[in-house]
């Protein structure tokens, strides 16, 4: 999907629905960039392969990627941040029983 | 652009067309397999295959998938090869493909006076039915004949993000012309049946698709396989749903009208999800041993070509098949560049949008469709895999467009 906004060559969207992108390359913290047209200053480190909030989230929102929800946000996302286990969760619920002791769905 | 493609193809007794014309050499137990390859080594290049089941105790699973590929659309004759005290059904399965319209013929080593004399029966059948055999395709064939499968493996982080999204691109583009698209591996899709089901073509559909994967997430569970680890965050991957997400973005965002079992020839063009998760209490070991007996299943549902999508370099292709190989990672395909057919990895250079690496992987469908060589059939790649296994057969909510 293009982007009809600009958005800096290190970030990809996988969907045009999706509130996050993944960084492409190693981005530092620090760096200016342009997500859909806004710029935003990066306050850490992004690794390859992580999520940014490509605009605000609030607390509970879902998170979409892929054009579907991956889980919800935890607290407030402001655009620009590192989106990860300390700001959003898994809303996954399995439909099924296990005879175990749940060991797959960490 | 789509919909333009002249293909040609083979046309069989049962109405399908294929887009090779290669001669399946088959043993019908482990102990006919190296006459088997005997005779396949004595034509390099010449479109003989090997295939063939090592069990000597009888399997349902096994003869269908064996039936499946030998009347395979791509398989232009068959000689089937057994040691002769197997229990293996051979007059079932010969009897099966002389109804197909094809040559066939089956050698038994012990009838036929040990190894060296049927190696040389077995070479001067192929001889002569390679002479017989059509050198090229005839037959117009479209895109909605078409029958293509996808698989992953030796995934890494770059896998979800490059090669898979792009698969999903060209998935989509076959499925608007209504080719047959099929995608599988249930287990890898745990976390994401809600959101697949949504995709299902009927309201019972989508509680099949949902209870497919949570059959496949309990045989897993039992064989004490996990799915999201700690070491997936450190990729970056937060949640279960993210990480099946990477491997489902493969089957694109078209709706999904079914679910196969292996053999199961799809009734209708569009997406199907393959069941590759035995059915009943875990039993004979892992679902599949490797990729390629998840490609040997796909093939047997019919796929002409399988899109391979790797991040860490697997170089298989399949006997039957061509396999295309799309690369996700930038830095494999520059270390593996002969195995590889499409560079996916070019999406984290800048060098490439996921739609123009769906168009570049449909091209290379249409060109390989074309008679084209894949890189893996090039070098000669021809593995095949087939173990035991235990299915059901599909519920009639699974198929509700046939």
């Amino acid at each position: 999907m293009s982007q009809v906004t600009v958005t800096d060559g290190r970030l990809l969207f996988l969907h045009a629905k999706d509130n996050v992108c993944t960084a492409i390359t190693p981005i530092r913290g620090g760096t200016e960039l342009q997500i859909s047209g806004h710029t935003v200053l990066l306050k850490q480190d992004i690794p390859l392969g992580f999520k940014i909030a490509s605009c605000d989230i609030a607390a509970d929102e879902s998170i979409v990627k892929y054009g579907v929800s991956i889980g919800s946000a935890t607290r407030d996302i402001v655009r620009g941040d590192l989106v990860h286990l300390h700001n959003m969760k898994s809303d996954y619920l399995p439909t099924y029983t296990l005879d175990k002791e749940d060991s797959h769905a960490r | 652009m789509p919909g333009d493609q002249e293909l040609r193809g083979y046309l069989r007794h049962d109405g399908r067309k294929g887009i090779r014309n290669y001669v399946a050499v088959c043993y019908l137990v482990e102990c006919a397999h190296h006459v088997s390859r005997a005779i396949v080594n004595s034509f390099p290049e010449r479109g003989v295959h090997l295939i063939g089941f090592g069990g000597c105790y009888p399997n349902a699973y096994a003869s269908r998938m064996l039936r499946s590929l030998c009347t395979h659309p791509n398989v232009g004759a068959v000689l089937l090869v057994s040691l002769g005290c197997e229990s293996f059904d051979r007059a079932d399965l010969e009897e099966a493909i002389r109804q197909s319209g094809r040559p066939v013929d089956t050698l038994v080593i012990q009838q036929a006076g040990g190894t060296r004399k049927t190696i040389e029966k077995g070479r001067a059948w192929i001889a002569s039915t390679l002479a017989a055999m059509k050198p090229s395709p005839d037959t117009p064939m479209t895109v909605n004949e078409l029958v293509v499968g996808t698989v992953c493996g030796g995934s890494d982080s770059t896998s979800g993000i490059t090669a898979n999204p792009a698969i999903g691109r060209a998935f989509d583009m076959l499925t608007a012309q209504n080719a047959t698209t099929i995608f599988e591996e249930t287990g890898e899709l745990i976390g994401c049946e809600h959101i697949m089901a949504q995709r299902a073509v009927t309201p019972s559909l989508a509680d099949e698709l949902i209870a497919v994967v949570a059959k496949a997430a309990n045989y897993y569970a039992t064989l004490e396989h996990g799915s999201f680890a700690l070491g997936n965050a450190e990729g970056g991957l937060t949640t279960q749903e993210e990480k099946s997400m990477g491997a489902y973005s493969k089957s694109g965002s078209s709706k999904i009208c079914g679910i196969l079992k292996p053999g199961d020839v799809p009734p209708t063009g569009g997406l199907y999800l393959l069941d590759i998760v035995p059915d009943g209490p875990v039993r004979f070991g892992f679902p599949n041993i490797n990729d390629n007996a998840e490609i040997a299943e796909l093939i047997a549902c019919g796929a002409h070509v399988i899109l391979f999508s790797t991040g860490r370099g697997s170089v298989v292709g399949s006997a039957i098949s061509p396999v295309i190989k799309i690369c996700a990672n930038p830095q494999t395909f520059r270390r593996m560049a002969d195995d590889m057919d499409i560079n996916a990895g070019r999406l984290l250079e800048g060098s490439a949008t996921l739609d123009q690496l769906g168009g570049e992987i449909y091209d290379a469908l249409m060109a390989t469709a074309g008679g084209k060589q894949t890189a893996s059939e090039a070098l000669g790649h021809q593995e095949f895999v087939l173990t035991y296994k235990y299915f059901e057969p599909v519920g009639p909510s699974c198929l509700p467009l046939a």
